[in-house]
């Protein structure tokens, strides 16, 4: 079994491409901790433009979090866990049922909780005693 | 295996069995479903997380201000150790993926010399979490708990030039320890059918008492300050009157986004409703802010850790059978390994997601 031919090595959409899946590890090692630096970096110095613009009830600072978070999961998914190299029939039964449940989750608990806050707020009822 | 498997007549075909449509084994695809429905897990968790976030939307306890320690080093340093963590975790998850590659060559020395790697830096990863629980546990300050569960945290009004806001106060510093008649109950020295926890290190007085004495503190709640212009501006006057009221009773209404410190004459009004002085963290009380945070931290990230542990456990199992030459043997290219690392990779992209919605957002 040539494994290594099984193996899909480029990455960014093909833009960069590898020589052995070795170096394609090491390559998104590098990217993976790039991201987590720049997300710390936001974390220490917090821009106030991405502080005080909201989008969706959410700070833009949040947001790029969760984007950054977001494609930090895609890399580990689809090369650390091989999911390019998977059948895309296989590589959708698994993501997409996921993403489905959990964004059907997400939204209706998030709904939920900011509408508490806004009883909890505007209500006639004393909370803080 | 051929000898386990009697033959039907079908062999060939379609239906015939031994087809593999998606073009994974089994055991890996049944790996997968089970880390699909494990992520919906945690997804739960991190859902009802954001659920009671939203909820205290305007109290939330700031991450930067709860984990802000780091080894060997004193003073405020948020981030810093956690980011550690997840590139220990990230770097395990490396060694993990290198050796399911060496595997794949059938590289007996380098999977076992990966596997170790990948061992190690689970193992420091937890210990790592460990240090993290303890000060989330022991706690740097101490507060007051009222009545309705609000945390009242202590801090000094006189800045310094360059601060940005003004520094915690640790309770130690100001309390005024007061003789102590009662002692914790235990079974040993009365009835042995009751029992209490311990007793808290300063009664609600000895605080209260210590405060009064030191005129340059105020009291912080855990009210976050809008944006005051904004609510002043407002056409609504509901907004107007809640600017009003973040002016009259806080110090530091114009500061958007910070705890909000009480003046003096509210924060002496504030303490008259505290029941119970607090320090560090339990599952009922903690110092940092609202109770449910405490809960969600230990829950979602002991979980987490749990999961971590679990993969240890295997990854050690694995390794050994590895130095044994059980998936030599197989010659399936060490399927098992890259199994175990499926599962692996898995707690390395829940952490991704725990370190986001627990230290960033």
């Amino acid at each position: 079994m040539g494994h290594d031919n099984t193996h899909k090595l480029a990455i960014f959409r093909g833009t960069l491409k590898f020589k052995s899946n070795v170096q394609k590890i090491w390559g998104v090692l590098i990217f993976l901790s790039l991201i987590t630096i720049v997300e710390v970096g936001f974390g220490i110095v917090k821009p106030g433009f991405l502080v005080d613009n909201y989008f969706l009830g959410m700070k833009l600072l949040n947001w790029v979090f969760i984007i950054l978070t977001l494609v930090k999961a895609y890399y580990i998914a689809w090369d650390f866990m091989h999911l390019r190299d998977e059948k895309s029939s296989f590589r959708r039964a698994i993501v997409w049922t996921g993403i489905f449940l959990v964004a059907y989750l997400i939204f209706i608990l998030l709904q939920e909780g900011t509408y508490i806050e806004g009883v909890k707020t505007n209500g006639f009822v004393k909370w803080n005693f | 295996m051929e000898a386990t498997v009697s033959n039907t007549g079908t062999e060939g075909k379609v239906w015939g069995g031994g087809n593999q449509p998606l073009k994974a084994s089994y055991g890996k695809m049944m790996m997968w479903f089970f880390l699909l429905s494990d992520a919906l897990t945690f997804s739960g968790f991190l859902a009802a997380y954001g659920f009671s976030r939203f909820k205290f939307i305007d109290s939330w306890p700031i991450a930067d201000e709860v984990y802000n320690h780091f080894p060997g080093s004193h003073g405020d340093n948020p981030m810093y150790f956690v980011a550690l963590m997840t590139f220990i975790l990230i770097a395990s998850s490396v060694t993990m993926v290198l050796a399911v590659d060496a595997g794949h060559h059938m590289d007996k020395k380098k999977v076992t010399f990966y596997m170790f790697l990948t061992i190690i830096g689970g193992a420091i990863f937890l210990g790592s979490q460990a240090w993290e629980w303890t000060n989330f546990i022991k706690g740097s300050y101490g507060a007051l708990e009222t009545k309705g569960g609000q945390i009242l945290q202590f801090v000094d009004t006189h800045m310094e030039e360059g601060d940005e806001k003004m520094h915690r106060v640790s309770v130690d510093d100001f309390a005024t320890a007061s003789h102590k008649d009662r002692v914790q109950h235990e079974r040993k020295s009365g009835l042995w059918f009751v029992s209490e926890p311990a007793l808290p290190e300063y009664s609600v007085q000895d605080v209260i008492t210590g405060f009064n004495h030191k005129k340059h503190l105020a009291v912080r709640t855990q009210e976050l300050m809008p944006n005051i212009e904004q609510l002043k501006a407002s056409d609504d006057p509901a907004d107007v009157a809640k600017a009003a009221r973040f002016e009259s009773i806080y110090v530091n209404a114009d500061q958007t986004g910070q705890k909000g410190v009480l003046t003096r004459a509210e924060s002496e009004k504030a303490l008259k409703n505290a029941v119970v002085y607090v320090k560090g963290a339990n599952l009922i009380h903690n110092e940092y802010g609202n109770r449910l945070f405490g809960d969600f931290f230990f829950f979602i990230t002991g979980f987490h850790g749990f999961h971590v542990f679990s993969g240890v456990v295997i990854n050690i199992i694995i390794f050994f059978n590895v130095i044994l030459g059980t998936y030599d043997r197989r010659k399936n290219n060490y399927e098992m390994v890259e199994k175990v690392g499926l599962y692996w990779h898995f707690v390395d992209l829940v952490w991704v997601f725990v370190f986001t919605f627990f230290y960033l957002v």
